[in-house]
């Protein structure tokens, strides 16, 4: 069942600068108890004051933590949309449309093991996934790659919800490479894998799931204006046609894309 | 509390303030975030005779002050939403009005027959502006005998209340609005979207799949306006106004201009609640100028 979405006036309690091109934002609804968000739900984010913009941003919930009422905004800093989402300060306001699109599948057994890989911002939504299996009583495994060490985001926090495996593409920390050469993957099976990141590595992902027969769901960051489903801008191409990645994904079944 | 009702030819509108077409879905995408009810009417995405994939993506590009898209009249045709979409918006308390487009006289003329069988429909628009489809769209729209030849077969399928959309890429959008006056529309909908383009200077290539888009939002609402103004004053039959209307003032600089309603297409993406804030923003300004009804304003902009 869809959940219903809001819209409402966040307020930023705490920004965090983690390296020079990431913003993390924790953020609090004042007046009410935040709506209940599933993990790869994303935000559709109002950028006041930037004079180049004109749309809201999407923006994948980092994490929900019901006990201080907060919602965590993992934000890359690419263009002007984003950099002025990152010049937000504590106190200021935030609106937000939320929560957006279909979430990653909940493993339902405590014996199913998931691998969580993601490259980039696109770890974000996968420490909520981890977070919520972990309050379910199971144990994630999560495989993150990045280019360099300082590009590795929110490791402690990763580590407090399952076990952590790294790539980078210099080296600088845990296995160099990609992703899809990490040795864990030829070590230990796993039942399921969930992908967010740049998408040459989500297709890389695909393929090595495919090839070992894992049920595999990816996330896409395709183009949105409205992220509810009225605009059809923001449409992938499918087995069923074109699809609106806001409203039937961002999460998708590998077999139900058409890639190669 | 003023007098916010207004005619479109037979329909009676409980406010002036609609949603533009391909801007607000069927109305229940949106129903979680704001009242349908308060909202005037809802014009529904662009349907066509036959399903349509629409362009490929990417589909949007934005500017400054408003977005070009070329999404192309996706839609799953007209037999699934009489069958499928129809039953789940046919008693939403408002009036629910289907934008149609098609690629021929007799396509639009056979996607109006099967909605003129709707009981609880009663207008459609004629999308005659699409600059986002090769076969037909605005190729109507922008000639005088292809705007009427599209009218005259409409007319004669279709017997509630005819709303015609007029493109903005014309050199006079007066004769058209006549020529479709003569027709037998009900009224006319200016403006669509201006035809433009962006280009990605790192690729070197135009950002949209297709090349080129249609623009819409605040930037293209003086264009929009200054026609409204023009269309009015040559026609008899009620105006419809709407481009880059974000604002309640924005709304009533419209209905001054000549618009007996209005639409809000982008705006929609900003504030999904937008249109009941400016339906409540012309109560606002009518109760605070001792204006009794919205009627009364229709149009006095010297
Ligand atoms: C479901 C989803 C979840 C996302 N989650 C995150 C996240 O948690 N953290 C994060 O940093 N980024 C996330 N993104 C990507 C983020 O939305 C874009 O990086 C951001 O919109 C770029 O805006 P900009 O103005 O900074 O860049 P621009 O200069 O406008 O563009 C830079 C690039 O960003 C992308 N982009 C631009 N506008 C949009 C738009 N309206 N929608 C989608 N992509 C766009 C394009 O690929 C463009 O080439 C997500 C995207 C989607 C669709
Ligand atoms: C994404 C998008 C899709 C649209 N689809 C349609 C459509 O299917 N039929 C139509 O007549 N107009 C369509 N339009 C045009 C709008 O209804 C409206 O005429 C235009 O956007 C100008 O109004 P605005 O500036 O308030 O958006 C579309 C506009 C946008 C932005
Ligand atoms: S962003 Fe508008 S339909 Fe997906």
């Amino acid at each position: 069942m869809a959940l219903k979405k809001h819209i409402v006036d966040l307020q930023v309690v705490s920004r965090e600068e983690l390296g020079d091109r990431f913003v993390l934002l924790k953020c609090t609804d004042a007046n009410a108890p935040l709506p209940p968000m599933m993990p790869g739900q994303f935000a559709q984010l109002r950028v006041d004051g930037s004079k180049e913009t004109f749309l809201r941003r999407p923006i994948s919930i980092n994490f929900v933590d019901l006990k201080s009422n907060q919602v965590w905004f993992l934000i890359q800093l690419v263009g002007a949309g984003s950099r002025a989402l990152g010049r937000l300060q504590a106190g200021d306001l935030l609106n937000a449309l939320l929560p957006l699109g279909n979430g990653f599948s909940m493993p339902v057994s405590a014996d199913t093991k998931v691998l969580l890989v993601g490259g980039g911002v696109g770890t974000a939504p996968l420490l909520y996934m981890g977070a919520q299996m972990k309050l379910m009583g199971m144990k994630p495994t999560f495989l993150l790659g990045a280019r360099t060490a300082d590009m590795l985001l929110q490791l402690e926090e990763f580590q407090k919800v399952g076990d952590v495996y790294v790539t980078t593409e210099d080296g600088s920390a845990g296995e160099k490479g990609f992703v899809t050469q990490h040795s864990i993957l030829f070590k230990e099976h796993f039942d399921r894998i969930s992908v967010c990141g740049p998408s040459p590595m989500m297709k890389a992902v695909a393929k090595y799931a495919r090839a070992n027969s894992i049920p595999c769901e990816v996330s896409l960051e395709n183009m949105m204006a409205c992220g509810l489903g009225a605009c059809l801008c923001c449409v992938e191409k499918t087995t069923k046609g074109n699809v609106c990645v806001c409203t039937e994904g961002p999460v998708f079944d590998i077999n139900e894309l058409t890639w190669e | 509390m003023a007098n916010l009702s207004t005619n479109i030819g037979a329909l009676q509108l409980k406010n002036p303030v609609m949603t533009a077409s391909g801007t607000f879905g069927y109305g229940l995408e949106f129903e979680d975030v704001v009242d349908l009810t308060a909202i005037g009417g809802i014009i529904v995405k662009g349907t066509t005779f036959q399903p349509r994939q629409g362009n490929d993506y990417p589909r949007m590009a934005e500017t400054p002050s408003g977005m070009l898209n070329c999404v192309g009249l996706q839609n799953k045709g007209v037999q699934y939403f009489c069958e499928e979409i129809y039953p789940k918006i046919r008693n939403i308390d408002t009036e629910m009005i289907v934008n149609v487009s098609g690629s021929s006289p007799e396509d639009y003329a056979r996607c109006a027959a099967c909605i003129n069988e709707l009981e609880d429909i009663h207008a459609i628009e004629l999308n005659i502006s699409c600059p986002n489809v090769h076969d037909g769209g605005m190729a109507f729209g922008v000639t005088v005998e292809g705007a009427s030849s599209v009218v005259r077969a409409v007319r004669q399928a279709y017997d509630k209340t005819l709303i015609v959309k007029l493109s903005p890429n014309v050199t006079d959008i007066v004769s058209i609005a006549k020529a479709v006056e003569a027709e037998g529309a009900d009224s006319v909908s200016l403006i669509n979207t201006l035809m433009g383009t962006s280009i990605d200077i790192e690729k070197r290539k135009r950002m949209l799949s297709i090349g080129t888009g249609g623009l819409s939002g605040p930037c293209v609402k003086p264009v929009a306006l200054r026609m409204v103004y023009q269309v009015s004053r040559a026609v008899n039959i009620p105006v419809i106004g709407l481009g880059g209307i974000s604002s309640a003032t924005d709304a009533i600089e419209f209905i001054m201009a000549g618009a007996s309603a209005i639409e809000i297409g982008t705006a929609n993406f900003l504030d999904p609640a937008i249109s009941v804030k400016v339906a409540q923003g012309i109560n606002e300004w009518l109760d605070a100028h001792n204006v009794a009804s919205v009627k009364d304003i229709i149009g006095v902009a010297e």
